[in-house]
């Protein structure tokens, strides 16, 4: 297996791109990322692209040769596959990649995430987002993705005493970042009370508990690093790339408020870094909900079970803090078009390893760490990536 | 959803059928084809028989919905739990005939047979398990029908009722 190394990284705005359609915002996000990488295009081996629903949102499946054909290259039949795992899809295109690159058998490939969301209204957009649910045993029975997490929420309140405004900080969290990401699908920023006092969606989660519905593209081109310096003069190496996957239904778990796919992929993850969690300056993770933050932290291993609430009160995963997490936004303020989702994780995290993020720039970033998650959890993808000095 | 999707399901919400590991005594809801917790795996397969369970358990967790399902949108809000049953399976139902507000983790519950939500274009009403209070002192007196007989002690699978 050789080294593998982030080349160039591209993006598009997220959000509620009305005037923009499905290829033409992955076209961007794959065009930016290729002249990033200063790679002719003759050199590129396939495409990989993480895409969760785009026959149910815009009908149309067979998405990796229209993305491929788009960017002009359907006349050179380069191989492009769809990658789908739920919200996790644009990690897991990104692991396929990862495989492609190591095992020698591609030099250069894209992966790309793209998702329109806006092209359906906001209703059929929410069920599409429940269909990573288990349909047959928690959809038919009244469960969407939220009242899902609420219910790990629930629970977690119940036997670790995590309160409703610890819920809410990590919402004040992602705005505040957000604030900062001119990419972002939201750059205002909110209070406590407001993320408190929104209209309820499935107590104890409100509005502002959640993530948007956004469209949005991003893309990484991938290499091995041995041929790194020849495209950029700050190469990121992928260290660690691992998915676990856990039973379908939450409440198929040994219990609901540990992810035992988060678990399973960091400790792979790590393993494979030869890292340990407090090594990360900067982590990428999946906030689609509140709760999923706070689970998400403790299950990753920044903090023991059950002290995700008060620790993150502390400000320890804030500015200065010794891990920040999030400084794109996060799925909550940057925005969750989901297979675009893990790619733009990534995204940013070579940002912050190249110090290019500008005002969002965590100052000393070495290594970061991007963790995406499908459903409640049935799939979670972890990338760990260091700068290649 | 097609009529033959649903109607495949019925054994199993019509009548909470479960499944159960002879090898290892593990029962499972919905059934399995194999035993997750058997070590081996494989020699599980043919070895699993069909199990009942009793419809009774206890809330785990729970919310209250607002933003509903589809096919749920006239019964907001409307609670939703995790049950677990004394044979061991966690089931995800609606929490009906009580305040959603009284609703709370160690509610004891027992299954009954309701109409879970109509599709729109086709009209197909898909009917399935929820869960009711045990203690009937919980339970909404307009949802207490008239004189309802106490299901007897080993009565089978869920109580079913009219609506």
């Amino acid at each position: 297996m050789r080294d593998v190394a982030v080349l160039g990284v591209g993006q598009t705005k997220f959000g509620e791109l009305w005037d923009r359609s499905f290829r033409e915002i992955g076209i961007e996000a794959g065009l930016q990322a290729l002249v990033d990488a200063k790679l002719s295009s003759q050199d590129l081996g396939g495409l990989f692209l993480g895409n969760m629903a785009s026959g149910a949102l815009i009908d149309q499946e067979h998405i990796a040769p229209l993305i491929l054909d788009a960017t002009g290259l359907g006349h050179r039949h380069l191989p492009a596959v769809r990658v789908e795992g739920g919200g996790a899809s644009g990690a897991l295109a990104l692991h396929q990649g990862y495989l492609a690159v190591a095992s020698g058998l591609y030099d250069y490939v894209v992966v790309g995430g793209a998702e329109k969301l806006t092209d359906v209204p906001d209703e059929t957009a929410s069920r599409i987002t429940s269909s990573a649910a288990d349909h047959e045993w928690e959809v038919v029975f009244g469960a969407t993705l939220p009242a899902l997490w609420a219910l790990v929420a629930r629970r977690h309140m119940h036997d670790f005493g995590t309160t409703r405004e610890e819920l809410a900080r990590v919402a004040v969290h992602a705005h505040e970042m957000g604030s900062k990401n001119p990419n972002a699908h939201y750059r205002n920023k909110l209070t406590l009370a407001q993320v408190m006092d929104a209209g309820p969606v499935a107590e104890p989660l409100g509005m502002l508990d959640c993530a948007p519905l956004s469209d949005g593209a991003a893309a990484v081109v991938l290499g091995p690093m041995e041929l790194a310096r020849k495209h950029t003069d700050t190469p990121v190496r992928i260290v660690a790339s691992q998915v676990a996957c856990d039973t379908m239904a939450l409440h198929h778990r040994r219990e609901i408020t540990r992810l035992e796919s988060t678990v399973v992929a960091a400790r792979r993850a790590f393993d494979q870094a030869r890292r340990i969690p407090s090594d990360v300056q900067v982590a990428e993770i999946h906030d689609a909900y509140t709760i999923s933050a706070l689970v998400s932290l403790e299950d990753l291993g920044f903090v023991d079970k059950g002290r995700a609430g008060p620790e993150f009160a502390t400000g320890r995963f804030g500015p200065g803090g010794k891990t920040v997490v999030n400084t794109s936004g996060g799925l909550k303020a940057q925005g969750r078009p989901f297979g675009a989702v893990g790619v733009a994780q990534v995204v940013e995290l070579v940002r912050q390893l190249r110090g290019e993020a500008k005002e969002r720039q965590v100052s000393g970033a070495n290594i970061g760490l991007a963790q995406d998650v499908g459903g409640t959890g049935a799939t979670t993808v972890v990338h760990i990536l260091e700068r290649a000095n | 959803m097609s009529v033959a999707r649903f109607w495949r399901e019925t054994p199993r919400r019509y009548n909470l059928g479960g499944s159960k590991c002879t090898m290892c005594g593990t029962v499972y809801f919905p059934p399995r084809a194999v035993c997750p917790e058997c070590t081996s795996h494989r020699q599980s397969i043919e070895k699993m028989v069909p199990y009942q369970l009793s419809g009774e358990g206890e809330v785990i967790s729970y919310t209250i919905v607002h933003d509903a399902a589809e096919g749920f949108e006239m019964q907001v809000p409307y609670a939703l739990g995790l049950v677990k049953t004394p044979e061991g399976p966690v089931l995800t139902g609606q929490i009906v005939d009580i305040e959603p507000e009284t609703v709370a983790i160690g509610l004891k519950v027992r299954a009954t047979f309701r109409k879970l939500r109509e599709e729109g274009a086709s009209g197909v009403i898909h009917y399935g398990y929820k869960f009711t209070p045990l203690d009937e002192s919980g339970i909404l007196p307009s949802a207490r029908g008239p004189a309802a007989p106490a299901p007897a002690k080993d009565a089978p699978g869920p109580e079913r009722t009219s609506t």
